[in-house]
């Protein structure tokens, strides 16, 4: 990070990473329409935070995002999964019976889209903060990559 | 080679040559000695792997493993390179017996046994028979999502689902409370830059001062 000899990089990556960030949250709200949810998406944020800790140093990146906030995020994650669960247990369902998240008849569709788009939503948490704790745990060995490792 | 005569030409094509891709690339991975050529080139293969889940039609696997195995579990496996040597050691060729004899035995077992699979996207296999084609007639009905992986994936089998999601949780705190929070190496840069106080004013000026 010393010499000016990643300059392209650093542009470039700097352009990309809002792009790949959007790109995501794409992913993340068009799953129930086409390929992709809240497991892709997820690595698709973590993937955002680890390319920024590639060409910057993860110290920047640790920075940016501490991560006492990631590993914060997949317990939010998990909790808010599971608690979508709880919640449909105390509307009178069964564990995760999305149709009764609004006590709705059968054929009703709202409770199934509400909560499908939680629990993707606590998988694209649970996911991104893992994801991005394994690799700040790995980062935080070595202080920085050697150019002549590249 | 029907389905070449009726013009599938194309498909096959594409499937030769990314198979071939792919065998080429493990060749390489299993002759090479060098541990980055070798983490980058499993990312390679992870990619190709993806592109030829997309010519067989399955959007959603080469999605993950696009992003799985050619993006994650390389940078990952390139963390840990950092952290041991640069290079493997050769094996010794009496070494070398052992694995080539399982993998011979393995691959000869596995093709013997694609004699019994049923024909690419067969209605009649057991994988599209079952409860797969179930799931695919009353998705509609019962929850309006129009990908019926996302609906099998959140509602039929949300309790799998939550399974997995526990699973990466448990993974990533298991890593950091094995080798750490990685807090260690934000500490030693900010002392390092409390000695040195960085070129570019105004990076870390904050934590310079609190210090």
């Amino acid at each position: 990070m010393k010499g000016d000899h990643h300059l392209i990089l650093r542009v470039v990556s700097k352009s990309l990473i809002p792009v790949i960030f959007l790109f995501a949250l794409y992913v993340q709200f068009h799953g129930e329409l086409g390929p992709g949810g809240g497991f892709q998406a997820g690595i698709v944020v973590a993937v955002t935070v680890i390319l920024y800790a590639l060409v910057f140093g993860a110290p920047a990146a640790m920075r940016a995002i501490p991560p006492v906030l990631t590993r914060g995020i997949a317990a939010v994650g998990l909790l808010l999964y599971a608690g979508v669960g709880v919640y449909a247990l105390m509307q009178g369902g069964a564990y995760l019976e999305y149709q009764a998240l609004f006590q709705e008849p059968p054929g009703g569709h709202k409770g199934q889209h509400v909560g499908i788009i939680l629990i993707e939503l606590g998988v694209l948490f649970a996911v991104s903060g893992s994801m991005t704790t394994i690799f700040y745990a790995f980062a935080g060995r070595v202080a920085e990559i050697r150019d002549e490792d590249w | 080679m029907q389905s070449i005569m009726d013009g599938d030409i194309g498909l096959a094509l594409v499937n030769i040559v990314l198979l071939a891709i792919l065998f080429i690339v493990a060749v390489a991975i299993a002759r090479l000695r060098s541990l980055f050529a070798i983490i980058m080139l499993s990312g390679v293969y992870s990619l190709i792997s993806a592109a030829w889940y997309v010519s067989v039609d399955a959007a959603d696997v080469a999605f993950t493993e696009a992003a799985v195995g050619a993006g994650m579990s390389t940078v990952v496996a390139l963390g840990a390179m950092l952290l041991t040597s640069r290079t493997a050691k050769p094996d010794k060729a009496f070494a070398r017996l052992g694995p080539l004899l399982v993998c011979a035995v393995t691959g000869a077992m596995l093709i013997y046994a694609t004699i019994d699979l049923p024909a690419f996207g067969d209605p009649n296999s057991p994988a599209n028979s079952g409860v797969g084609l179930t799931y695919v007639q009353i998705n509609w009905f019962d929850t309006a999502i129009p990908n019926v992986v996302t609906s099998v994936l959140g509602s039929y089998r949300g309790f799998d689902t939550l399974g997995e999601t526990a699973v990466v949780f448990v993974a990533g705190i298991a890593v950091a409370l094995l080798l750490g929070f990685g807090e260690r190496s934000l500490a030693e840069s900010i002392r390092k830059e409390i000695k040195t106080p960085p070129a570019r004013p105004g990076v870390a000026k904050g934590k310079g001062e609190g210090a």
